[in-house]
C-alpha cells in the first residue's frame, strides 16, 4: 500500500496502530480541527493536543516556546524517545500541523496514521472515553528547525529567485473571490488573491476521499510535477494560517521526499495583511 | 459581557451556567450540551436535504422549525463526528425551545460572547454559532410571515 513513497517509514497503518498501542515507548496523539472530537471517544492510550488551546501562544501570533513545547511534552508522558503516532480528523489536517510543530522543535520519532480518526471508525475499531494519565517526563526539545519553516522574508527572497509557491487553499481563495476559506468567514485578510506567481494546488487533492488515506506515490508525483513542482526545487507551502499547508509539506517531504520544502505559517492571513506585499488574483497559472 | 437581561429565560440560564464555568470546564458542559442534542423528528428523518441549510459551518448543518402553541422549536441534524457545532445546536435548540418568534428575532446575534468560549474556541468556530443564530432567526421571520 505504501509501496513507492520516498519515506514511508512516517506512515503507519491503522492495523498496525491496533498492535502495537499498548507498548510503552509508542504515544498516540490525537489532533483534531474539532475541539471536542476527543472528548467524544479516540483510541485507546491517546492524549490529546489542540491546535488552538495547546499549540498557539496564547498572546503573540507564534506557536508555543521550547520551554512551553517541553511542557507539554512531559505532561503528555511523551519522552525523547517515545515514538508519536498522530492521527485526527478531516483527512488528518490537524495532525500533519502537529507534525510539523514537533519536527520543528526537533522530536525524532514521528508517525502519521494514515487515514485518521476516518479510517479507524469506518474499520470499527474500538474507541473509548477513558483519558490517560502518564507519568511526567523530563524532555527536552531541540532548538527550532528553521529549515522547515518560512517566514515572510523567506517568501520574498523566493519570489526574487523566481522559486516556486504553492498555494494550498482552495480556488475561490485562490482566485480571490473569497477573503477566507469557504464556510470559515472572518478569519480572513484584507485583500484576496495569492502570492504573486503562486501556483494553486488544493492540499485535499492529496487524499483519497473514501477512507482519509494519502493517494498513492505515483497519483501525488503526478499531481505535484504535472504543476512544475520538481523534487529538487526549494519549495515553500501555504494557506491561510498555515495547517493545510503542513499537510501539503508532509506530503511533499516524506511521502515523496522532496528535500527543501518549508511551510510559511505566517501564511494568507499574513501576506494578504502585509503592506506592499505583491499580489495577484488571476486564476490562471 | 455579563448581560444576559432580554433573552429567553432558558438560553439566560444556559449562559450563566457556562459564564461559571471556567476553561476546560467550558468545554465540558460543552460536550454535554452536544451529547443532549435530541434526534431529529420521526418527520424530518431522511429529509435533512430540504431543512435549512447552514452553510457558514464547515460541518454540514440543517435546522428546521415548528410552532407549537404558540412557542418555537428547532430540530437540527448535525454529524456524529463534529460535536463542538452539535454543542451550539443543542444549546440553541434547549435554550430557545418555546420562545415566541418575537423572542428569537430579537436575540442579540453575538449573545454566545457572554458564554466566554472565546477561551477555549477559535473566533472562527464561534462564527459558525452566530451563523446558525443567524439562521434560526430566518426560520422565526417565516413562521411569523405564514
Amino acid at each position: 500500500m505504501n509501496e513507492g513513497y520516498a519515506h514511508p517509514e512516517y506512515l503507519v497503518e491503522t492495523d498496525w496502530v491496533a498492535v502495537h498501542l499498548n507498548m510503552p515507548d509508542v504515544r498516540l496523539v490525537e489532533s483534531d480541527e474539532d475541539a471536542l472530537l476527543y472528548e467524544t471517544g479516540h483510541i485507546l492510550g491517546a492524549v490529546k493536543v489542540d491546535w488552538f488551546t495547546t499549540l498557539q501562544d496564547p498572546l503573540r501570533r507564534d506557536f508555543i516556546s521550547k520551554a512551553e513545547f517541553e511542557k507539554l511534552c512531559s505532561q503528555l508522558g511523551i519522552a525523547n524517545r517515545t515514538t508519536i503516532i498522530f492521527y485526527g480528523d478531516k483527512n488528518n489536517w490537524f495532525a500533519c500541523y502537529a507534525f510539523w510543530l514537533f519536527t520543528y522543535y526537533g522530536h525524532p520519532r514521528l508517525r502519521i496514521m494514515n487515514g485518521g480518526r476516518q479510517k479507524w471508525t469506518q474499520e470499527g475499531r474500538q474507541m473509548i472515553r477513558d483519558i490517560p494519565i502518564y507519568a511526567a517526563t523530563e524532555y527536552h526539545a531541540k532548538n527550532p528547525n528553521r529549515k522547515i519553516r518560512a517566514f515572510r522574508e523567506d517568501v520574498f527572497r523566493q519570489l526574487t529567485r523566481r522559486l516556486p509557491l504553492i498555494d494550498v487553499r482552495s480556488p475561490g481563495e485562490y482566485s480571490g473571490e473569497l477573503l477566507h476559506m469557504p464556510n470559515y468567514p472572518q478569519e480572513g485578510a484584507m485583500r484576496g488573491g495569492h502570492i504573486v506567481g503562486a501556483i494553486n494546488i488544493p492540499w485535499s487533492q492529496a487524499i483519497n476521499p473514501e477512507n482519509g488515506t494519502f493517494k498513492s506515490a505515483s497519483e501525488l508525483r503526478q499531481l505535484y510535477q504535472s504543476q512544475v513542482i520538481q523534487p529538487d526545487n526549494k519549495i515553500i507551502a501555504y494557506c491561510r494560517i498555515g495547517e493545510r499547508s503542513s499537510h501539503t509539506w508532509f506530503v511533499l517531504k516524506y511521502l515523496l521526499g522532496y528535500p527543501d520544502v518549508r511551510n510559511y505559517d505566517g501564511s494568507w492571513t499574513e501576506w494578504g495583511n502585509l503592506v506592499g506585499a505583491p499580489i495577484e488574483k488571476e486564476t490562471n497559472k | 459581557m455579563n448581560d444576559i437581561a432580554g433573552l429567553p429565560s432558558r438560553l439566560a440560564e444556559i449562559v450563566e451556567d457556562f459564564q461559571l464555568c471556567e476553561g476546560s470546564e467550558k468545554l465540558e458542559l460543552l460536550l454535554q450540551y452536544s451529547e443532549s442534542l435530541p434526534p431529529l423528528p420521526d418527520y424530518l428523518k431522511g429529509k435533512e436535504a430540504q431543512m435549512e441549510k447552514v452553510p457558514e459551518c464547515m460541518t454540514p448543518v440543517s435546522v428546521s422549525a415548528e410552532l407549537q402553541k404558540g412557542g418555537m422549536v428547532f430540530h437540527f441534524a448535525v454529524p456524529e463526528e463534529s460535536p463542538t457545532v452539535r454543542g451550539y445546536a443543542a444549546i440553541i435548540a434547549e435554550g430557545l425551545r418555546n420562545a415566541t418568534p418575537e423572542q428569537v428575532l430579537s436575540l442579540p446575534s453575538d449573545f454566545y460572547l457572554t458564554m466566554g468560549l472565546q477561551q477555549v474556541l477559535t473566533n472562527q468556530r464561534l462564527i459558525g454559532m452566530a451563523a446558525v443564530v443567524a439562521h434560526v432567526k430566518r426560520l422565526a421571520l417565516e413562521t411569523m410571515n405564514s
